[in-house]
């Protein structure tokens, strides 16, 4: 078991393609460092240089975004799914 | 002939090509249209402008199509109001109504974005057009891409106004209503887009979608005389719209056809789904998401893409914003009624509702031009009023009748 991360196109490119991947972590930070360990890049991408999430960036835990949870601290468990996903406008 | 050069990203500036893309894959910043603009100003003057035919065209230079345009060529180009009766009851000088409860064809502002959405999608080869909506993108993308020919999946939360969901139906789309707010819509959106390859309108299609507002902002100077106003009220759900009226003034400017711009914006919203305003008022250049309770659903975005560029908007601008009850949305509705002859849906009770509040506490002065966004008709929204406008007076048929209720009850 482990946690299941769907990553958005414009990272694809890091992951080979690969829309799902699965790690595993305890929290979201060991997630990034992790996600980190199997595909070199993808924490730039997600943090900046202080290594604080970007804010384009929405990270979901089973469809909760992590800001109405504990933010980088959420904690997850296997078989809890992740979605990384950029801002949408909309109306 | 194109004057978009390609896409830019407007948080680190790298470039893209001009295709579907939406996010910086750096950064993760939205991408936004690059124009050439030495090239617009030799080529576009108010001459020009005003040769056109009176729909969004008629500014296609600072549109991003790269062919001629053939969708909505009757959007845009709606009134703009003089209020006349409105400035006695708010003690106000001079007032206008930016009035797109008439856009054609589908009563909102949103007729803009998707004309130039569907261009778009069509100059990029997708047979099929998407979108997540709180009901008034919705309709647009339904009724505009069914007139394109194209193939059309439309989501929406589940709780959608009644009314909303038989004016998407209407048009024979793929409406499929998912059990969860609209930001879960979009998130699950955002995945759909992921792995089909549909012109999602407000997702892989946004910074061209986006554009299409401008024009809002452009009509407003030109129908005022080819000048900015001095004060301008927005309604902000993703915070879009407000940030590209603004866009579109300081084009205006740049390319001289207003001499000045010294237009203050403000950002109004319903106090159940205010992250934009709540930014603002402390400050802040974090938008913190909420969960939206309003009846101003179309506004009911707790996760706004664009919010803090709205929130740049207000501050650079010299602005402010503010929020307002659901009484009080329901209270500037039948007070925009009963004035002007405008039936707006909830979010232009906001919009008007915000501005009696800001000309009360002084902030929006008596003695300068204001102009109000009314974004969308109220026929679209009825649920939200009917229980507060009261009942019609039942008489028989003859005169008696009449006559004694004209006298006891009219």
């Amino acid at each position: 078991m482990s946690i299941k991360v769907r990553i958005p196109t414009p990272l694809q490119k890091l992951t080979q393609d690969k829309a799902e991947v699965e790690v595993e972590a305890g929290d979201i930070k060991e997630l990034i460092d992790n996600l980190e360990k199997s595909f070199p890049g993808i924490k730039e991408r997600l943090c900046d240089e202080k290594g604080i999430l970007r804010r384009f960036i929405n990270i979901y835990v089973n469809e909760e975004d992590i800001r109405f949870l504990q933010r980088d601290n959420t904690l997850i468990k296997d078989g809890d799914e992740v979605s990384i996903i950029p801002a949408i406008a909309g109306g | 002939m194109s004057y978009a050069k390609g896409l830019k990203c407007r948080e680190c500036g790298r470039p893209f090509p001009k295709q579907p893309l939406y996010v910086c894959e750096y950064c993760f910043g939205p991408l936004e249209v690059d124009y050439d603009y030495e090239k617009i100003r030799k080529d576009l003057t108010r001459e020009k402008i005003l040769s056109r035919p009176k729909n969004l065209w008629r500014y296609r230079e600072l549109l991003p199509l790269d062919a001629k345009p053939e969708d909505g060529l009757d959007s845009g180009f709606t009134p703009l109001i003089r209020a006349k009766n409105l400035e006695k009851i708010l003690g106000v000088k001079e007032l206008y109504i930016k009035d797109d409860s008439v856009n054609h064809p589908t009563l909102s502002f949103k007729d803009r974005v998707v004309a130039v959405a569907i261009s778009k999608a069509k100059e990029f080869g997708f047979d099929t057009v998407a979108c997540a909506s709180t009901g008034n993108l919705a309709h647009s993308v339904a009724a505009q891409s069914a007139v394109a020919g194209l193939k059309r999946y439309i989501f929406i939360p589940a709780d959608l106004e009644s009314s909303k969901i038989v004016a998407t139906l209407i048009y024979n789309p793929n409406l499929i209503a998912v059990e969860g707010n609209y930001d879960q819509v979009n998130r699950l959106c955002s995945e759909i887009a992921n792995k089909y390859k549909w012109a999602f309108v407000n997702i892989n299609i946004r910074p061209y979608y986006a554009e299409g507002s401008k024009t809002y902002g452009y009509e407003i100077a030109e129908q005022l005389g080819w000048r900015a106003p001095r004060h301008i009220i927005a309604p902000c759900a993703g915070g879009s719209l407000i940030t590209k009226i603004w866009k579109g003034l300081k084009e205006f400017k740049k390319l001289g056809f207003i001499d000045s711009l010294d237009t203050k914006i403000y950002a109004a919203q319903a106090s159940g789904c205010n992250p934009i305003i709540a930014a603002i008022k402390e400050k802040s250049d974090i938008i913190r998401p909420v969960k939206p309770k309003t009846i101003a659903k179309s506004l009911a975005i707790g996760n706004p893409a664009d919010g803090i560029y709205a929130v740049g908007t207000v501050n650079e601008s010299g602005g402010t914003a503010e929020d307002v009850s659901d009484d009080e949305i329901i209270e500037a509705i039948k007070l925009l009624a009963a004035t002007e002859g405008i039936f707006t849906e909830t979010a232009g009770g906001v919009t008007l509702g915000v501005t009696k509040k800001l000309i009360e506490q002084g902030k929006i002065p008596k003695d300068e031009s204001i102009v109000i966004c009314v974004t969308g008709n109220g026929l679209k929204t009825q649920e939200a009023v009917v229980e507060k406008i009261g009942k019609p007076v039942k008489i028989k048929p003859n005169l008696d009748s009449f006559e004694q209720n004209l006298h006891h009850k009219l």
